[in-house]
């Protein structure tokens, strides 16, 4: 049978295995110590823990898939997500396994040097070159910090530089057309995970596709090759490069979003129609609660504006003052504001102008689009009570309604009967406003069944309705409220109201509005009514006739509010003590201090290897001047290089080169606090450099013997007092040894470097 | 509008006239080019022989006897450029939008008071100067928008300004003829920007952008102008069109920092030329020497120098103090006559028993103040407040103590690192700081004025650190940033500019930062300085040289340029608004009663911009990608994709310099800062329109093509004259009832929602 023998033959490359275990060693050793939170462990952290307990966060500074993968090693490691993340420096329990949430970051870390390695061969370099590259990358210690602990850089860095090795595996491809396209395919989902580890791999992404399109332009211009394979291999680079990574980004959404499914800390800052897709929070409020507004509902409206922060249309018993500090005069009349609490005090009932009574009929009338109505303020305790004994209403919500009572401003006023009483309607009148007095001011108008003037009529706008005569929906109809006496829309300033508004957020009527402004904008969140038949608690079923049949939220619709409010929600701008700006990480000016013991000196920093540092900064001047001498001279017509050469010395340069500045030019624009971290993609970039710029050097710039030997020299000793840097800055690396005062005042090399000294 | 009917027939005519003529526009060129000598003339002799225009050359032959129509064309089109901004340009007459400012400030010029702007001052002095020619005395205070004029000479400065705005039109008329060789071309141009109301409105009144826009379209004609004499290097008229970029460079910068897009495109171009200029071996590196120092001279020197002599003109003539003193240091404030600093004499270095001011480094940053009211409850330690004050007053004085209290006899000098108390002369209570967050900057300490008759305790106690000095410097007056660092906690005194609220008298915030960043706010200087036992010397031999004074109004003027953010109340507009014409901005008036001007252009003209950009960046994606895949190509489309790419290339940078900075900039913007980008496109429009109907031959045949080309012109020609007509009260003012209702003259243009008429 067996004619031939069996054989395997393996080619290994021993280099590449011993720079993956080096590397594993340097980035996997004693991970689980310090068993504290480490710097921005502690921001993380906190989305790890949501994870677990799979309740929905909105986090703008990055996108999600980073979150994901630090989730997935937690999740591997069996972590249950009870750990406040409050402070860095706060022990870990002993229940959580420290080693499997810092796992994966480690390895991406530890894999980005072989990674390095094979860069720099398919960069056609040798492999002593390519040992260099690794080298530096292994010996980096500030990839090594990065890489140590729960945070991204590490991971984005591996996307990205696979991302690379693969799109110039396909470019340089010798294989058959299914390998090489595999291999693009390959770049194009790196690409899409560096995008969903963090934003600032776009720069990366941007690079490649700008170079992907240089490569098509060259080969459209290859006459050689027929109209149909061009237009076949320009659809089949189109959809690897562009449509895959898009889809993918898409993608991590959808995972997102399905993983998390219940309402949390971030919920108000999403539409209602989005909360209500959540479990719990919002959606149990409003799950089983009708569809449709009518006459007589009670409804709380919530400002479509979440600038400075999500509202509710609230009154309270207080007048607004007879004159301003300024001497302006008011109405005198109760306050009308926006209150971003929820509490009683925000639910109102819609009237019909023409008729007297404040309940439903049966069936009950819808209201539509450009109908008139009245809003008349405050609920009564009867209401309130028949409600709560109807069951529906959750302790879940401590602060709201019949529940905190004893609370209620209205406690007098709740317990008679409404018809009778006085109640509020909403009205506006030409006075001006408090804060902004080019708008009008919007009162609760007291005593409203006795003069029944037009002050307090508004006209329903449904903005995004389908059908002229379309109803108004709880939840998904965004209106306009238009005063009818001036025709001026109801409006959250974004001013707060001083003192004796209690800080609320004011609430006026403007005039002039612009079709888009969001501000106009109201959605009715919470709903409910009863019907003339009789109070809700005797038949609590027949009040709920059109049920809210739970619409489900489509994805799309989902993902682009959470994109959009991602991109838009700003945090405010927080100094930080190491903060840093693009032009100090050249130089390294400052340090980021990650970790400190709380009895020892011992203490993590994030800080390069410096000489590395400095021999990256010089092969970076040294390419510029070099290829600025080149092409001058090529210019001028000398030819030093063959065209090979050339083209290869031009790669090189827009990979590591271009790398670099990609990744730090668009830094200059922002206005963002800054880290040194956030340097590191481009360093990687430009440790890749050196030594295929020493190499061409090597090769093509020395002629003699003599020169190239001292060059071999020179490389060696860079070498070695790199690994003697590294080993001298790695008690800062991994936090042990402790060191002395005075060894931290000699590892202290520049000025503005910042150590910790314990006080003994 | 009677008068406008008839103007528009006549340029009717006279397009169709020219839509015929410009058929043999390549027959003409030869003719108005001879002249010139102009190297053109290679190409466009190819252009002749071009087989396929067999109509083409009949119809030129029967117009041979036609001199020169480019001269008549080019009348026509100052003509009419001229008529349409003039007219009414004294209505209304009233102060409108932005004239309040640049007004105000060519009055400033000629009262001769300081002031402080965020823009170069070129413009303003250019307005003050037409305004004074024109009568004008400087006596209206331009309080707000919509005071009345009444008998001020008024018409001077906008005429000015109607005038510079007069050129666009041809200046784009010429650029576009210089690229393509195409009286059509250049005549599209012209239409869409003469008949442009958004572009005749910003030109009628007294602001900068007509003035900026003047140079940016004079440095881009210019360097086209140029670029066509390199055939001719050195000789008179290449050094007149290479000098008149640089001034017009120089003009630009001068009035808006927006001109630096125009020098980068300029830049660009002649960085392109100059690699051109070395890859040619006939030429020897002394040669392209040569070039390179003529173009250092006439595009870098001369502009600067220039730019730099509009500044020693802008500080020789305001040398009276104005409103514009608080926003500059203590030493730049002596050398303005009235303000308090001028020929004031003091002790030059700090010492113990001084009393001082202290001013914050910051733009506009305050004198470190104190006064007899408390923290209100709730915000910190109920102590008294610090602020920071812009106005001078007592109550902005302190007294330098030791730590103890001793005081010696003879006034010792306070060195760098030394430990002082500060003491409130007033209120006689100490500096204070401690750990309790301060009211508005939550990160930061509070600083309270604490203890009484000048005892505290050892939080009273601050280190006086000179930046960049050394152990035992002394502390100078005026010029010497002086940094107050907290000797308990270590954090540094700091004015965050955040405002107080009432209870704070709405001065601003003063904090104690734990963040030791070199930062202005934390930097403080001392500005008044009194000590009897100290022998005070004059302080005019303090006073900044001129590149001091120089450097210092730049850096105010770019902090105060990034410090222009939106605030939250106010709607901002947004760059992408722009080229859709989404929102347009109200000139003038309000309500239905008063009159009113919108700044908002010409929406047909503003969407075909829109439109031909597509359609650019298409037809110039099919030309390249034909060429780089060597289909085989007629003659005449070879050059229609080279002044495509050449030329189009050109105004499509321009137009990506003046629109694509702005994404990043988190100033506040305005529609109005678009309209330099807008020249770009309407030019790009001219171009791309041309080749387009120009390609007609790839869809019908010769005579129908024809027909295809001129009735296309009349299209656009009468779709730009009549959505003018609809639109022109936009620029010349319109009363009565708002758009919404029937009788408005605008009825039913309210084509969007966003507009505001």
């Amino acid at each position: 049978m067996l004619q031939l023998p069996l054989v395997v033959t393996a080619h290994i490359d021993v280099l590449l295995l011993v720079l993956s275990a080096l590397s594993l060693w340097t980035r996997l050793s004693h991970l689980s110590s310090p068993r504290a939170v480490v710097f921005d462990e502690v921001y993380y952290g906190q989305f790890v823990s949501l994870y677990m307990k799979r309740v929905f966060f909105v986090d703008d500074s990055g996108p999600v898939l980073g979150h994901m993968i630090l989730a997935l090693g937690a999740y591997l490691g069996g972590f249950d997500g009870n750990f406040a993340w409050n402070r860095i420096g706060a022990e870990y329990p002993s229940g959580v396994c420290v080693w499997s949430l810092r796992l994966i970051p480690a390895i991406c870390g530890a894999l980005c040097v072989p990674l390095g390695y094979l860069l720099t061969l398919e960069l056609h370099c040798s492999h002593l070159s390519a040992l260099g590259a690794a080298v530096l990358l292994l010996l980096e210690n500030s990839l090594i910090v990065q890489s140590r602990f729960m945070l991204l850089e590490s991971v984005l860095i591996f996307f990205l530089l696979l991302a690379l090795y693969s799109y110039l595996r396909f470019h340089n491809g010798v294989h058959s057309p299914t390998l090489r396209y595999a291999w693009l395919l390959l770049c194009g989902v790196c690409c899409g995970a560096a995008v969903g580890v963090k934003y600032t791999g776009v720069f990366s992404y941007l690079l490649l596709l700008g170079v992907a399109s240089l490569h098509t332009w060259n080969l459209i211009g290859d006459r050689t090759v027929s109209h149909l394979s061009v237009c076949v291999q320009c659809v089949c680079r189109a959809v690897c490069l562009l449509l895959v990574p898009v889809l993918l980004y898409v993608f991590w959404f959808y995972i997102h979003l399905s993983l998390l499914k219940h309402s949390g800390p971030h919920d108000q800052l999403m539409s209602p129609a989005f909360q209500s897709s959540l479990q719990g929070g919002l959606s149990r409020i409003t799950r089983g609660q009708p569809m449709e507004v009518a006459y007589g509902s009670q409804v709380t409206l919530r400002s479509s504006a979440s600038q400075p922060m999500p509202c509710w249309l609230n009154s309270h018993r207080a007048n607004y003052p007879i004159r301003y500090e300024n001497g302006r005069g008011s109405s005198h009349q109760q306050q009308v504001a926006c209150s971003p609490s929820k509490d009683v005090n925000n639910w109102w009932i819609i009237k019909d102008p023409h008729r007297r009574g404040l309940t439903v009929d049966r069936p009950p009338r819808p209201v539509r689009h450009g109908d008139v109505i009245q809003l008349v303020h405050g609920t009564t305790s009867r209401l309130l009570n028949s409600w709560d004994e109807d069951g529906s209403l959750d302790t879940w919500r401590p602060n709201f309604c019949g529940v905190d009572e004893r609370t209620l401003p209205f406690n007098g006023f709740c317990s008679s009967e409404i018809e009778e009483d006085i109640s509020l309607g909403l009205c506006s009148h030409d006075v001006a406003a408090p804060i902004s007095p080019q708008a009008q001011e919007v009162s609760g108008f007291v005593d409203f069944n006795v003069s029944m003037t037009a002050q307090d009529l508004w006209r329903l706008d449904i903005a995004n309705r389908e059908a002229e005569s379309e109803s108004w929906k709880s939840i998904s109809s965004e209106i306009r409220l238009i005063h009818v006496n001036t025709s001026a829309g109801l409006k959250l300033s974004g001013s707060a109201l001083p003192a004796w508004g209690f800080h609320l957020m004011e609430v006026v009527a403007e005039k002039h509005f612009r079709a888009d402004a969001v501000s106009f904008f109201w959605t009715v969140e919470e709903h409910r009514y009863w019907t003339t038949e009789g109070p809700a608690g005797a038949d609590g079923g027949s009040q709920l006739e059109d049920k809210q049949t739970h619409r489900s939220v489509s994805f799309w619709t989902k993902f682009t509010e959470l994109q959009r409010k991602m991109l838009t929600v700003k945090q405010e701008e927080t100094e930080h003590k190491y903060s840093s700006t693009p032009l100090e990480w050249i130089t390294m000016e400052t340090n980021i201090a990650y970790w400190m013991d709380k009895s020892s000196n011992a203490q993590i920093h994030l800080i390069g290897n410096p000489v590395s540092w400095g021999v990256a900064n010089l092969s970076l001047l040294a390419y510029h001047i070099i290829v600025s001498v080149y092409l001058v001279r090529r210019r001028r017509g000398f030819r030093d290089l063959t065209e090979a050469a050339w083209q290869h010395f031009v790669c090189v340069g827009c990979v590591c080169v271009g790398g670099w500045m990609m990744n730090v030019l668009p830094f200059l624009l922002m206005e963002k606090t800054l880290f040194l971290y956030h340097y590191l993609p481009a360093l990687t970039h430009l440790h890749l450099l050196t030594p295929a710029l020493l190499e061409h050097t090597h090769n093509h710039l020395l002629s003699s013997l003599t020169h190239q030997r001292a060059l071999r020299v020179c490389a060696a000793v860079a070498l070695l007092l790199i690994l003697c840097s590294y080993w001298f800055f790695s008690p800062l690396t991994y936090g042990c040894p402790e060191l002395s005062a005075n060894q931290l005042q000699v590892l202290r090399w520049r000025n503005s470097w910042d150590f910790l000294l314990r006080r003994q | 509008m009677e008068k406008e009917e008839p103007l528009s027939q006549l340029t009717g005519k006279t397009w169709d006239d020219s839509a015929v003529r410009c058929r043999k526009v390549p027959q003409n060129i030869p003719v108005v080019s001879k002249d010139k000598n102009s190297p053109t003339h290679g190409h466009v002799s190819e252009d002749d022989t071009q087989p396929s225009n067999g109509s083409y050359t009949q119809d030129s032959a029967s117009h041979h006897h036609y001199v020169s129509p480019s001269k008549v064309l080019l009348v026509l089109v100052v003509g009419l450029s001229f008529s349409t901004r003039l007219y009414k340009i004294k209505e209304p007459p009233h102060v409108c939008w932005d004239e309040t400012h640049f007004g105000k400030m060519g009055s400033y010029y000629i009262n001769r008071t300081f002031f402080f702007d965020v823009h170069p001052p070129l413009g303003k002095m250019l307005i003050g100067l037409a305004g004074y020619m024109t009568g004008y005395n400087g006596t209206f205070p331009f309080i707000k928008p919509g005071d009345k004029y009444e008998h001020h000479n008024y018409w001077g400065m906008r005429g000015f300004c109607a005038v510079l705005g007069s050129f666009l039109p041809v200046f784009a008329y010429l650029i576009v003829l210089e690229l393509s060789h195409s009286h059509t071309a250049a005549l599209i141009t012209a239409t869409l920007l003469i008949f442009d109301t958004g572009c005749i409105t910003i030109t009628q009144y007294i602001l900068l952008d007509p003035i900026l826009m003047f140079f940016i379209m004079a440095a881009v004609l210019s360097m086209v102008k140029f670029k066509q004499q390199r055939y001719r290097p050195f000789a008179a008229s290449w050094w007149l069109w290479l000098v008149l970029t640089g001034m017009s460079l120089a003009g630009a910068l001068g009035v808006k920092f927006v001109g630096l897009f125009v020098i980068l495109l300029v830049g660009l171009n002649t960085a392109a030329d100059l690699w051109r200029i070395l890859g040619d071996l006939s030429l020897s590196l002394v040669d392209f020497g040569k070039h390179f120092l003529a173009r250092v001279l006439g595009l870098i020197l001369l502009p600067l120098f220039l730019y730099v002599t509009i500044f020693t003109v802008h500080f020789a003539v305001l040398n009276k103090s104005g409103p514009g003193d608080g926003f500059f240091s203590s030493a730049f404030q002596s050398r303005l006559i009235g303000n308090n600093l001028h020929n004031a004499s003091m002790p030059e270095y700090l010492a113990y028993g001084s009393t001082i001011t202290m001013k914050n480094l910051r733009i506009a940053g305050g004198y470190l103040h104190s006064h007899w009211h408390l923290y209100p409850e709730g915000v910190g330690a109920k102590q008294q407040q610090i602020t920071a004050y812009l106005h001078k007053d007592y109550n902005n004085l302190w007294l330098v103590h030791r730590p103890n209290k001793t005081q010696s006899g003879s006034p010792d000098l306070v060195r760098h690192g030394d430990l002082i108390r500060l003491e409130h002369k007033e209120t006689t209570r100490n500096l204070h700081s401690h750990v309790h967050e301060a009211p508005l900057t939550k990160k930061h300490h509070q600083v309270t004025g604490y203890g009484i008759n000048g005892t505290g305790d050892a939080n009273d106690l601050w280190q006086v650190e000179v930046c960049g000095g050394h152990k035992g410097d002394l502390v100078k007056v005026l010029r010497s940033k002086v940094r107050l660092r907290h000797r308990a906690t270590g954090c540094v005194l700091f004015s965050s500019g955040k405002i107080l609220p009432k209870w704070g008298w709405e001065q601003e915030e003063v904090t104690c930062s734990p963040y030791i960043k070199e930062t202005p706010s934390s930097q403080w200087n001392i500005e008044d300085h009194f000590n009897p036992k100290l022998p005070n010397i004059s302080i005019s031999i303090l006073k900044p040289n001129f590149l001091e004074v120089l450097v210092e109004s730049h850096i105010v003027m770019i902090r105060g340029n990034s410090g222009l953010k939106p605030k939250n109340s106010e709607m901002n507009s947004k760059p992408w608004h722009w080229p859709i014409n989404y929102q347009g901005l109200r000139f003038s008036g309000v309500n239905d009663t008063e009159y009113r001007v919108y700044l908002l252009g010409n929406p047909v003209v503003w969407w075909t911009h829109l439109f031909s950009l597509a359609l650019y960046l298409l037809m110039v994606s099919v030309a390249s990608l034909a060429i780089q895949r060597g289909l085989p190509l007629a003659a005449k489309r070879v050059e229609h994709a080279r002044v495509l790419k050449s030329g189009g290339g050109l105004l499509l940078l321009g137009w990506l310099l003046h629109y694509v900075p702005f994404y990043t900039m988190s100033r506040i913007l305005y529609y109005h800062h678009y309209f330099p980008a807008m020249l770009f496109n309407s030019m790009l429009t001219g171009i791309t329109l041309d080749i387009l109907l120009k390609s007609a031959d790839l869809l019908l045949r010769p005579p129908y093509c024809d027909w295809l080309f001129r009735f296309g012109l009349m299209v656009l020609l009468l779709a730009v004259l009549y959505s003018f007509y609809l639109f022109h009260p936009l620029s010349y003012g319109m009363m009565g009832p708002l758009s919404h209702e029937p009788g408005s003259s605008m009825a039913g243009l309210k084509w969007l929602a966003s507009w505001e008429f």
